[in-house]
């Protein structure tokens, strides 16, 4: 994709292409330390992504995009550059059997899809078309026609995600989403 | 006049009672205990709410912490956001320590943003110490809520601390209203007995108990030490309980806590806080009775030097199996092993000794209190004369950003957080974690080298 496209926001259904990974990728391989500290541009960093396993992968992908992942995907350290590179490079979605805990806060508060589904080893292929809907937590693999269920969260993450992420979420409520009225 | 300030003081005593009543209650978690304390609906029905694991709870956070690398972030969500006043400045702290001091223009330029922000705010800034070594040494107390832009903030969990990290936005949030969400974790009690063997050191306790849960052992939990014995409390000093904190991020904890106990008030009597707050003065001990997800025994007399790694840090190995891989560079530092007694075991070590003509030493303070500390002491002429280099305090080569950053196919052997694939340089590059004697003994050698022969 060319970097002046809005990236993708998925609010109800999508479809995308896979690229699968094995388990602990880590936020270091997402976006290396010195690209993300040297700009303050979603763009800018969204030439990293992924960088730790192709630097050219972000030319490779195309938009909508999703990520299938093992175990702990995101883990090491709590840099939010890590989601905010794979969704302004086009990815609309990541699927993993389990996420870092920090990796996957800071997921839903960009406004990245994160579906953790530990059933989902071994049963997407690379290139696999996936739909996922995020209304639902809900990702199937075309190909096999296989439907999973993601791990459900509390209302007010899912919400925050449904808006595109928590400055979203603020700027139309003027409220955090886990306050409640 | 009176009977306002006497209503006051009536208040005072009630959010005193229900606050002990919380912290003598047998039946909870340390991260039981504090969230239960901190959450917003304590505060507001003063009155004892219990929150257990699982719970989500809305907190109010005393410290909210980004560093250079995060707070740009941060900054721009605020004003995304347009949210243009923060809760608390007093509350918020900015650290330029990643890259400091800056290594380029586009660093400079968002150490820039970060100072006019906190001109504006006038909010805490800390510029030239590693952040987790600078709450460590002036702000963190037993019981506190901190929240930090940065993955290693479950440091202060060494001085009894609620300490976690979260990401860019979420911090802003924090500096807008002064509460945040949390979970609470279930916990991991891990009981500690034996004396250390000779050349053994925190951070190979921690880095054995990492190969053996995996690097996801912990993730979404909290982990409690506890001592078997006096004299296994008294081997934990306050570095190497700062230590095994902050490495317990590397298998996903989300706080890694030690009891308050003597070291914690002597520290602390020695230390003083530059911030005054009531919380400084609670001793938070988890209740005898409390629910654990796990239970796990070290014993500190069964572990060798450690190595891990390359690429993983669950990757651990006995210092034997990895012998002789030769060495470009061997880095003591980092908010992991950058410390005092870090600095003293490697320097005892290099004293009237060279770093081998193949390789390169870089050696790196936690904080400028550290640093005047090693000049004091003598240890920064003696790594002078056995031709290290001995830089500011600053992140630097642990993230690969400047300072000691890795070529293609080079090998460093580092006392610093992760050695992940890239995380000092170039992609082709290989890290192994150590303590820093191991990593001292290596630079001696030019080779991944055994510490006891130096000890």
């Amino acid at each position: 994709m060319t970097m002046n496209d809005q990236p993708t926001i998925i609010t109800s259904i999508s479809k995308g292409r896979a690229w699968v990974f094995g388990d602990n990728i880590n936020t270091d391989i997402i976006i290396p330390f010195r690209f993300k500290s040297r700009t303050n541009d979603p763009y800018e960093m969204a030439k990293y992504a992924m960088y730790g396993f192709d630097p050219d992968f972000h030319k490779k992908i195309s938009k909508g995009d999703i990520v299938i992942a093992g175990r702990n995907f995101g883990g090491g350290s709590s840099r939010e550059q890590a989601p905010v590179a794979l969704k302004y490079a086009g990815i609309s979605a990541v699927i993993a059997e389990s996420f870092a805990r920090i990796f996957y806060r800071n997921a839903f508060t960009i406004g990245l899809p994160a579906l953790e589904i530990p059933e989902i080893k071994g049963k997407v292929n690379q290139g696999d078309e996936i739909k996922i809907d995020v209304t639902k937590f809900i990702a199937e693999n075309i190909r096999t026609k296989e439907t999973f269920h993601a791990r459900k969260v509390p209302e007010f993450m899912r919400q925050m995600l449904l808006e595109g992420g928590l400055v979203e979420y603020y700027k139309k409520y003027k409220q955090f989403p886990w306050i409640q009225s | 006049m009176q009977t306002t300030s006497s209503s006051l003081q009536q208040q005072e005593k009630q959010d005193v009672s229900h606050i002990k009543n919380i912290l003598d209650n047998k039946s909870l978690t340390f991260a039981e205990k504090v969230i239960s304390i901190k959450n917003v609906e304590t505060r507001n029905k003063k009155s004892q709410i219990i929150s257990m694991a699982g719970d989500i709870v809305i907190v109010d956070v005393d410290l909210a912490m980004a560093q250079d690398s995060t707070g740009p972030l941060a900054i721009r969500s605020l004003n995304e956001m347009g949210i243009d006043k923060l809760h608390d400045p007093s509350k918020a702290l900015l650290v330029i320590d990643h890259t400091f001091p800056a290594a380029d223009e586009k660093v400079a330029n968002l150490h820039a943003l970060i100072r006019d922000f906190v001109s504006k705010h006038n909010c805490m800034k800390i510029e030239g110490s590693i952040s987790h070594q600078h709450i460590l040494e002036y702000l963190a107390t037993p019981g506190m809520m901190i929240l930090g832009a940065d993955s290693h903030t479950c440091q202060a969990g060494c001085v009894s601390a609620f300490a976690t990290g979260i990401g860019s936005t979420e911090i802003a949030a924090v500096w807008a209203t002064g509460q945040l969400w949390l979970r609470v974790p279930e916990t991991i009690k891990i009981n500690l007995s034996g004396p250390f063997n000779k050349g053994v050191f925190a951070r190979d306790l921690i880095l054995d108990y990492i190969g053996k849960v995996g690097e996801d052992g912990a993730n979404y939990k909290a982990l409690e030490w506890k001592f078997s014995n006096d004299y296994v409390k008294r081997q934990f000093s306050m570095d190497s309980r700062a230590c095994i904190s902050n490495a317990s991020m590397e298998c996903g904890a989300k706080i890694s806590v030690f009891p308050t106990d003597e070291i914690t008030t002597k520290y602390l009597d020695e230390n003083p806080r530059i911030n005054n707050n009531m919380e400084g003065k609670i001793e938070i001990q988890p209740g005898n009775s409390a629910k654990y997800k796990d239970e796990f025994e070290i014993e500190c007399d069964k572990i060798e030097p450690q190595v891990s790694g390359p690429d993983n840090i669950d990757k651990v190995h006995s210092i034997g199996e990895l012998a002789n891989v030769e060495i470009d560079q061997a880095f003591i530092g980092s908010s992991t092993n950058g410390r005092i007694e870090d600095l003293e075991i490697a320097a005892h070590m290099l004293k009237g000794r060279k770093v081998h003509k193949n390789t390169r030493c870089v050696v790196t303070p936690a904080s400028v209190k550290v640093y005047e500390d090693a000049i004091r002491r003598g240890y920064v002429e003696i790594y002078l004369e056995a031709g290290a280099v001995f830089t500011n305090a600053t992140c630097g080569a642990c993230v690969g950003t400047h300072l000691g950053a890795l070529g293609e196919n080079e090998i460093c052997i580092s006392s610093s957080s992760r050695n992940f694939v890239g995380r000092m340089g170039a992609l082709s590059s290989k890290v192994y974690l150590a303590s820093p004697a191991t990593v001292a003994a290596s630079a001696i050698e030019g080779k991944i080298a055994d510490p006891r022969r130096y000890l």
